[in-house]
């Protein structure tokens, strides 16, 4: 019985030697992040802590110059360092365009295909009774106003396909119908590189609605 | 309910962690019950978790308390139908009101019909008249099935079996045009389409449907939703507007 007790306090000693204080709570703070769980935060500690000026002291100043000067903007609502953030202080971008998303990642995902020239602007969620979420509670007043205030020609609503998301799109729409703005939406239906066998019932529905002529 | 296969309407979806949601279903034999969807986020489970959609359920729980894991499989979707504005405000509340007000696990069937047919309804009638009245009927149908039904059957103070025109918003008895008279501007309108003995065959006019929608909102905001949290009657607001503009 002794025996087990020293052998037990010995695990518990060799366990909290293993890491300092410090490094568990840097592992415990990366844990908490998405795609990461303890196993993966664990590893990425030890990379840090190999890779101390290649990869920890970068990460550091990285993350407190971030720390230092994130904000929201405040024309758009998107996050970035600066206000108004580098969409919105862009030249090139075609400021008589508006693309309205719902997040910031929609945004992110949007930006990364490089395929819309204009400017956006950012709801922070979408309308939901169940979650308690009012027309009030979103940055839609903001967008009116952005669009009352004139220079824009079209604002493209690029909701999720969603009935939450298409409820949000429906709700601006009517909000916007007076507005001398072209009101246009995101296309639903085949996705690239989908294929028809595997594809639900609605989304071949949606599809089939908005085929169009070819050539 | 550690296995339980049946059939339900989507109700609700709350994402949970990083992949999985939440489900609500609607089911005929055991009314609302919830379970886990893994990879509910995913590219694949989406289009078939969207709420009014009919899917194939499949719960498993270790025990009757655990929360349950669900696999679905789409039957009918609703979906093309949320581009519609007016449709998809529709959807939203009937799915909306029926996940907001219903305890877990208590079987409805007869609401399960009805939200069944509404859903059908809202998608396939030639127009909102069509749909508008199934819906005020599902309000006062889950509102007696919750035990807040209205008596529309006599008169609350003369006993009269006929020319019924009022509701009590107290006793929510109905009340006879006559005896109601002096007291018009404190009782609820009630509409001829929502008396028993009304011909089912009559379509009702659409000033007689808002004042329905306006009765059974009443009942539904004092008794169903009084204590929520949020504002669950914005989404019913909104579809009655849409209704209103496309009357104007």
């Amino acid at each position: 019985m002794a025996l087990l007790v020293l052998s037990f306090n010995l695990r518990i000693s060799y366990l909290s030697i293993m890491a300092s204080q410090e490094i568990e709570a840097l592992t415990q703070a990366l844990a908490r992040l998405p795609g990461l769980g303890p196993r993966s935060a664990r590893r990425a500690v030890l990379h840090l802590m190999k890779k101390r000026e290649g990869s920890l002291l970068p990460l550091l100043s990285a993350l407190k110059a971030v720390s230092e000067t994130l904000t929201t903007c405040s024309t758009c609502g998107n996050v970035d360092t600066t206000d108004p953030c580098a969409i919105c202080l862009d030249p090139r971008r075609d400021a008589k365009s508006l693309c309205v998303v719902e997040e910031v990642a929609d945004l992110w995902a949007l930006d990364r295909s490089r395929l819309f020239p204009g400017r956006y602007h950012v709801l922070g969620g979408r309308l939901s009774a169940l979650e308690g979420v009012r027309p009030e509670d979103l940055s839609i007043d903001q967008l009116i106003a952005r669009v009352t205030a004139g220079g824009i020609d079209e604002v493209v609503l690029a909701m999720n396909a969603t009935l939450e998301g298409q409820t949000t799109a429906h709700f601006i729409a009517e909000r916007l119908e007076d507005k001398p703005v072209r009101l246009t939406q995101l296309a639903h239906g085949m996705p690239v590189g989908g294929e028809m066998d595997y594809l639900d019932e609605g989304t071949l529905a949606q599809a089939l609605r908005a085929r169009r002529p070819i050539g | 309910m550690p296995q339980l296969s049946t059939q339900g309407i989507v109700c609700s979806v709350r994402h949970h962690g990083e992949h999985g949601a939440i489900v609500r279903l609607f089911t005929p034999d055991d009314g609302l019950v919830a379970g886990y969807v893994r990879g509910g986020r995913s590219r694949r489970i989406r289009p078939i978790l969207i709420p009014s959609n009919l899917v194939a359920a499949e719960f498993r729980a270790r025990t009757a308390d655990h929360l349950a894991g669900l696999t679905v499989e789409l039957v009918t979707s609703r979906a093309p139908w949320i581009g519609e504005p007016l449709a998809s405000a529709a959807l939203d509340w009937a799915t909306t009101l029926t996940a907001a007000t219903l305890p877990e696990e208590n079987a409805y069937p007869r609401l399960y019909s009805a939200l069944s047919a509404l859903l059908d309804a809202i998608c396939h009638a030639p127009s909102a008249r069509g749909w508008a009245t199934a819906m005020v009927r599902f309000e006062l149908l889950l509102l007696a099935e919750l035990g807040f039904g209205l008596d529309l059957s006599c008169c609350a103070a003369t006993g009269q079996l006929d020319d019924l025109a009022y509701v009590s918003p107290r006793s929510a008895r109905a009340v006879s045009r006559g005896a109601g008279q002096g007291y018009k501007a404190r009782l609820l309108p009630l509409p001829p389409f929502l008396l028993p003995s009304t011909d089912a065959q009559r379509r009702p006019e659409w000033p007689d449907i808002v004042a329905g929608f306006a009765l059974t909102g009443y009942y539904l905001e004092r008794s169903l939703l009084a204590d929520r949290r949020g504002d669950v009657m914005s989404g019913r607001t909104q579809m009655i507007a849409r209704l209103q503009r496309m009357l104007e």
